[in-house]
């Protein structure tokens, strides 16, 4: 009953969003107002519908129906409930299934916004929403669908997955499922897809919005100031999966790092770089009305970029550690690409003359001029990421045989691109608009300059000999110290106009311009990632060894003593066998770390589980790697020590606090009057 | 309906593009191409079968290439002193030949006439590395014909999904059948 109900549901889900798609643009185009109404009513109806097939899936995956074969797939009996129903992004159907049904839900929420003043845009919004809902709709129904049923032959014994009986079969319901594989049995791995997923989806309205600009000819920073907080909340989520996914894999993994340039992690990346590069260029065209047809392009080059990720980490045609099924939906993404692409390049190609700049640009010395190489880097990243995750396809298309490259060539490439891009960071917001003053500029980089080179001579005489951890360090002193003056220098501006005390005058800075102090919270959190990046990359320590209980090792300034060794069985079916170790930093002791390695006794498949001494000064990370089985003679342990690792995490935090602080709401009479005033009236960002 | 645009975005005045920016754009597309090319080359890597790794090991010399290949169980040693893991991989069909990853990686280990390679890797043993997984390793071989590894990757199609449209494994199912409501 209610596998039919879900599958119908969908069904007529794809009828409804092809019925909105068409009847949209028929309206547009014969002046039609009702049909516009009914199409937008269609996509809203489609939502409905969709949350109510979800709802049926997610009854099933909890009710242990494994006669569907996802739901036999991905849970088991003895899954706790809540792993039941994250197990609906837990494989191919239903993670396809949960896409369309965030789709669907971010396309009502666009549905209900306000439309009097964007009237004429609405009918081409529904048309590329309901459009891209329909095509994955339709993966969901003919390719995977998830609530497609096991059948055994009542000949043969043969067992086949339908949707409807086959001839002669029995419906076949095995007594267990499979489960989720252990290692994404990780509070970071169940919310890690889904918030990867809601940026992808996020990026979807941006585009449409942009799309419908320019199939009506509105060549204006309309459809970047409607879609800003679309776009942000799609940079928040993918922020926010990148390093939730970074600290899953330091977690469970037990390798010790924590990014390791996986065509798949690239995949989200990708996105994220244009979207990053978008919310920087936008700023350019609300302020000076450049960049226009620039920002098309990358809203255009986003949107392929989230699709282009979906298709990758969903169709196995790129071999990745995150070992996905292979699967048929491969060439159905390449076709949808390939047409949403060139249907919108032909789309910006037809509007191009009417997209030219408004204003000359004065030079490269400017603000603007900093903001384009911004977006220059962060293209240069996207294309040498893409080019890496690319080339193994295209080379075994062209030669034959296939040439790959690894961390090494992403090290060697976006190592400067980064280094440069967090030097602007820290120079840009100091260059006025059309053009900077040299000297000003040299005046407030005299004091950051002067403390970055302080610290690299500090580090050289203290023993650092590494040549880019001695750069780096002396860059992330410049920026971050300039980035906290530029604070210092707005919020003692309005102390003396206004009379306010310190700390007033800097929570009313920042909450009245809440764009631009949000934007340089984001900096700051930058630069503390880039301080724990440029500690663990150049300054990680690792160290191997068998112990005997009361033995000791020593990596850096830490000791480590092996203590013991425990087994035991947990409920949930695994033996747990924990080493108890002691650390201690040149003597003193500062914790006992129990690492330990779970066997999953069903399914065979054991997981490492490294112990952890975390502070400021970075992480000691051991693993427990191999024991005697029988005696408790030995174990060894390889041990990792990642200095400065959790300002990476810290600053992810500062991240998500200024994206928030950028992306909130100004009050609401404030919101009244910047829609009403023309652009250029507008408060400065 | 013709596109009628609103009165802010009337004509504006066409300029020819800038030269400085024009040059500007080329300087950063000639760095990038040569920032990506002297990284690609010194790190691009093929990546073969295990018949077209032993094909090609005389001129690949000591560089450093990847291979794939199915992981064959009953080889597994590990040296608990020094972490190091020995164990041989057998060829696996180009992935593009393949449809069911699971009966691959089973026929690549059964078959007696399957080549071989002997890998080498110093690390904790990786909680994938088990028998008919799938092993990716980026290394070079030695003088005596192992292949030593400095990464090692391990995909297992049973732990994540099977094939996605194509027919459960019935030996993992066990239930009962039922008539067709």
């Amino acid at each position: 009953m209610l596998v039919d109900v879900g599958y119908f549901a969908l069904l007529l889900v794809l009828a409804a969003t092809v019925y909105a798609a068409a009847l949209a643009v028929a309206g547009a185009r014969l002046n039609e107002p009702g049909w516009v109404e009914s199409a937008r009513r269609a996509l809203l109806g489609a939502a409905l519908l969709l949350t109510l097939s979800s709802i049926c899936l997610l009854i099933l995956l909890a009710g242990n129906r494994f006669d569907l074969e996802f739901i036999a797939t991905v849970t088991s009996r003895a899954m706790p409930l809540y792993l039941k129903l994250t197990a609906w992004w837990g494989g191919q159907a239903g993670s396809l299934h949960f896409w369309a049904w965030l789709l669907s839900s971010f396309g009502a929420a666009a549905m209900l916004r306000d439309w009097r003043q964007e009237r004429a845009a609405l009918p081409y919004v529904i048309a590329i929403l309901a459009g891209t809902l329909a095509f994955f709709v339709s993966l969901v129904v003919f390719v995977d669908n998830p609530f497609a049923r096991l059948w055994q032959s009542a000949a043969t014994g043969e067992v086949t997955v339908a949707m409807f009986p086959p001839p002669g079969a029995l419906a076949f319901a095995p007594l267990d499922g499979r489960g989720l594989n252990p290692l994404l049995r990780h509070p970071g791995m169940i919310i890690h897809p889904p918030l990867l997923y809601l940026g992808f989806v996020a990026f979807v309205v941006p585009f449409a919005f942009a799309m419908a600009a320019l199939i009506t000819g509105r060549f204006d920073a309309g459809w970047i100031r409607s879609t800003r907080r679309w776009t942000l909340a799609g940079w928040l989520f993918l922020s926010l999966g990148l390093l939730l996914g970074g600290r899953w894999a330091y977690d469970v993994l037990g390798w010790g790092g924590y990014w390791g340039w996986d065509p798949v992690e690239n995949a989200a990346l990708m996105p994220w770089l244009t979207g990053t590069a978008l919310l920087h260029s936008a700023v350019v065209q609300e302020r000076r009305g450049l960049l226009k047809r620039w920002n098309l392009t990358l809203v255009i080059l986003t949107y392929g970029l989230v699709i282009f990720g979906t298709f990758l980490s969903r169709s196995g045609v790129i071999s990745s550690v995150h070992a996905f099924a292979q699967s048929a939906i491969g060439p159905l993404f390449f076709a949808f690409i390939a047409i949403t692409l060139l249907g919108s390049l032909g789309l910006l190609w037809r509007g191009w003359d009417g997209l030219a700049d408004e204003q000359p640009r004065e030079g490269w010395f400017s603000r603007e001029g900093a903001f384009l190489l911004n977006n220059y880097l962060f293209l240069g990243l996207t294309v040498s990421v893409f080019w890496g995750t690319v080339y193994p396809m295209l080379s075994e298309a062209v030669t034959g045989s296939q040439i790959t490259v690894g961390p090494p060539y992403y090290r060697q490439v976006t190592g400067p691109l980064f280094a440069a891009l967090v030097l602007l960071m820290g120079i840009a917001p100091l260059l006025a608009w059309r053009q900077a003053s040299a000297r000003r500029l040299g005046a407030a980089l005299c004091l950051p300059l002067a403390a970055a080179l302080m610290v690299m001579f500090g580090l050289a005489v203290a023993g650092l000999t590494s040549l880019g951890g001695l750069f780096g360090y002396g860059l992330v002193s410049l920026v971050g110290l300039s980035t906290v003056l530029e604070y210092g220098r707005g919020a003692q501006a309005r102390c003396r106009a206004t009379g306010e005390g310190w700390p007033k005058a800097l929570v009313r800075l920042i909450t009245r311009s809440r764009r631009r102090y949000g934007g340089y919270a984001i900096h700051l959190g930058v630069v503390l990632i880039a301080l724990g990046v440029i500690g663990t990359t150049f300054f990680q320590i690792e160290t191997q060894g068998r112990l005997a209980p009361g033995e000791s090792l020593t990596i850096g300034r830490y000791t480590l003593t092996y203590i013991g060794l425990d087994e035991a069985l947990a409920p949930d079916d695994r033996i747990v066998t924990t080493a108890t170790v002691d650390v201690a930093e040149r003597g003193t002791r500062l914790a006992r770390l129990y690492p330990h390695r779970d066997l999953y006794v069903r399914s065979g498949q054991p997981m490492t589980i490294a112990g952890l001494h975390s502070d400021l000064a970075g992480d000691v990370y051991v693993i427990l790697a191999d024991w005697e089985e029988l005696s408790s003679a030995g174990a060894t342990f390889k041990v990792y020590v990642n200095p400065l690792i959790n300002f990476i995490w810290l600053g992810g935090a500062v991240f998500v606090l200024g994206t928030l602080i950028a992306a909130w709401p100004e009050r609401r009479r404030a919101v009244a009057r910047s829609v009403a005033a023309p652009p250029a009236h507008r408060a400065p960002e | 309906m013709q596109p009628t645009p609103p009165i802010a975005t009337l004509p504006v005045a066409r300029r020819k593009a800038q030269p400085k920016f024009i040059i500007g754009g080329v300087l950063f597309a000639a760095a990038l191409v040569l920032l990506m090319a002297t990284a690609f080359t010194s790190t691009a890597q093929y990546f073969y079968t295990v018949d077209e790794l032993l094909a090609h090991r005389a001129e690949l010399g000591t560089r450093s290439v990847r291979a794939t290949g199915a992981v064959v169980g009953d080889t597994i040693t590990v040296n608990p002193e020094t972490l190091e893991i020995r164990f041989e991989m057998a060829h696996l069909p180009d992935e593009r030949e393949v449809t069911d990853l699971a009966a691959a990686l089973h026929a690549a280990v059964v078959d007696p006439n399957a080549a071989r390679v002997m890998v080498v890797y110093v690390g904790p043993k990786p909680d994938l590395l088990k028998n008919e997984a799938q092993a990716i390793v980026s290394g070079r071989f030695a003088a005596d014909g192992v292949f030593y590894a400095d990464e090692l990757l391990l995909k297992c199609p049973s732990h994540y999904e099977e094939a996605a449209a194509g027919t459960p494994a019935p030996h993992t199912l066990t239930g009962a059948a039922t008539p067709a409501p």
